[in-house]
């Protein structure tokens, strides 16, 4: 959080939509806003830029949850991130391609993203550029393949 | 003096689960900290994908056995948000009543913990016989003590059976006059407050930052309750209060849980009074299909140790596509290393008696 008050203490859902999409706009579009609810599509260029921001000029305090999607022709990261001045929560889907999976860390804008990237990039293979320490967390060290991607199969999946 | 790695768990008296915590000493001085989870990971959102819709219920209760209700709970709100459907008002109170009765004996069940941790072996008692009252009426409710698989999607499984009413407010009246008792005697222990006051001290903004969420979160002076803030279930019609603290230190996470369960009972006691007002034919729950449509949704609530969070893909059929769960103790432990940098060691288990640890969510 910054100290110099600059901030917004509760923004609007459509005050956050109108924002977000005129300070980075051909990188970012509105999926749907509902109450306390705003839903985005970022670039992956555009990420760290999309959170600092809401962290700095929106007051977004927490990034309540990061998680990996895989949809089998392109991967797909996912944040939730929580404003405690007026509950509204923010999702991000950010596309990463399956031949390049790179995508800039949160991790030192929000302190509690650390251990959801680091689960991230062990269960989906996604890996967080500028993150302090980006190794397995869940699963043994000794892996080489990645659980949660849909090539790794369970017992009776086709 | 050289430093020292100590390496506490994955057995250990403090721990509550397994989970390692590595510490590097100098003398009694706590230098630096490092969590290690990981020993209890199961794939449990892997799992869901192979199992339809209604046969995750029982499965989201075994996340955390002391908090079953609220897990069943999330779930089913993130998947009635993909069918859109909205509860009866009998079913949310019904909802609301469970939940509280959930938070109660969970935090009774951290309150023997944590005290036994500091030595008090009579809370460890006296704790565990009043909790034993509120898993009697999980089982007059549910039929089971714990994992109790009562919410259903789109409602809850049955309605109250006979005489429910008067048995949970015997147990809550009773509740409010014993938790004064166990006040007086945790507030009356010097040696407790001693061990307690000014330990694990974390400021507001660090709060928020590191993703602490619940008791943990309010503890430190955030002044956010989901069930307030982000309302579900008809909880903006309860008239009650969130229990904040500003000071930050391990006393004050244990004040806001003591004053949770009071507000607890205030709600239940509320919710009960509503419900009476309610028509008997109104039902508890609604017929949904078994294939959601495609889309994402999520859900959170305020689960006792925080905020869960359960993010839900649907493709259409009638198994999840990707199901996610943010556990509130995932990320409190993640921030354990700066609770513990700088006490000393004999303090550790005091703070992190304070977290309430939970390891079957955590690792998942």
């Amino acid at each position: 959080m910054v100290d110099t008050k600059d901030f917004i203490e509760a923004p609007s859902v459509e005050h956050i939509a109108g924002d977000v999409t005129r300070v980075f706009s051909p990188n970012i579009t509105v999926r749907k806003v509902a109450p306390r609810r705003v839903h985005f599509n970022c670039d992956r260029e555009a990420i760290h830029g999309v959170c600092k921001y809401l962290r700095d000029a929106l007051n977004f305090e927490q990034a309540s949850s990061v998680c990996g999607v895989d949809w089998v022709d392109h991967l797909q990261v996912v944040y939730h991130l929580s404003n405690y001045s007026n509950g509204v929560m923010v999702e991000i889907t950010v596309d990463v391609p399956n031949d390049d999976p790179h995508i800039d860390s949160v991790a030192l804008i929000w302190e509690g993203a650390d251990w959801h990237e680091r689960e991230t990039y062990e269960l989906f293979g996604i890996i967080f550029d500028g993150h302090p320490k980006l190794e397995r967390l869940l699963t043994p060290q000794n892996y080489e393949f990645f659980p949660f991607r849909k090539s790794y199969k369970l017992r009776g999946q086709q | 003096m050289a430093d020292m790695w100590i390496t506490m768990g994955p057995q250990h008296p403090f721990s509550h689960g397994l989970w390692t915590l590595k510490i590097r000493a100098d003398g009694e001085i706590v230098k630096e900290a490092e969590p290690v989870v990981g020993y209890l990971h199961r794939g449990w959102e892997k799992e869901c994908e192979n199992r339809t819709y209604p046969l995750i219920i029982p499965m989201a209760d075994r996340l955390c056995y002391s908090a079953s209700m609220t897990w069943a709970h999330v779930y089913c709100k993130v998947v009635e948000e993909a069918l859109e459907v909205e509860l009866s008002d009998r079913a949310k109170y019904l909802r609301v009543i469970a939940d509280e009765i959930c938070r109660i004996q969970s935090h009774l069940m951290w309150l023997a913990a944590m005290g036994t941790d500091l030595g008090n072996l009579t809370i460890f008692l006296w704790a565990l016989r009043e909790r034993e009252f509120f898993l009697d009426l999980n089982v007059k409710l549910c039929g089971q003590r714990l994992t109790t698989n009562y919410p259903r999607i789109g409602g809850v499984r049955n309605d109250m059976p006979y005489l429910f009413e008067r048995d949970c407010m015997r147990v809550v009246d009773r509740f409010e006059k014993v938790m004064w008792e166990i006040v007086a005697m945790m507030d009356g222990s010097s040696i407790f407050l001693s061990r307690m006051r000014g330990v694990g001290v974390i400021n507001r903004k660090d709060a928020a930052n590191y993703g602490l969420t619940g008791p943990v979160m309010r503890g430190s002076g955030v002044d956010f309750d989901i069930r307030r803030d982000d309302p579900y279930c008809n909880y903006d019609q309860l008239d009650w209060e969130v229990a904040v603290s500003k000071d930050g230190d391990a006393y004050a996470r244990y004040a806001v849980r003591i004053e949770e369960m009071f507000q607890s009972c205030e709600i239940i006691r509320q919710a009960m009074v509503k419900l009476k007002g309610l028509p008997r034919t109104d039902p508890v729950r609604f017929k949904v299909p078994r294939k959601v449509p495609a889309g994402t949704h999520f859900a959170r609530l305020e689960d006792p140790r925080g905020e869960s969070l359960m993010y839900l893909i649907s493709d259409g059929t009638d198994k999840p596509y990707r199901l996610k769960v943010r556990s509130p103790i995932f990320v409190n432990v993640s921030a354990s290393k700066h609770f513990v940098e700088g006490v000393r060691i004999a303090d550790i288990p005091a703070i992190m008696g304070t977290l309430d640890m939970c390891l079957g969510e955590t690792d998942r």
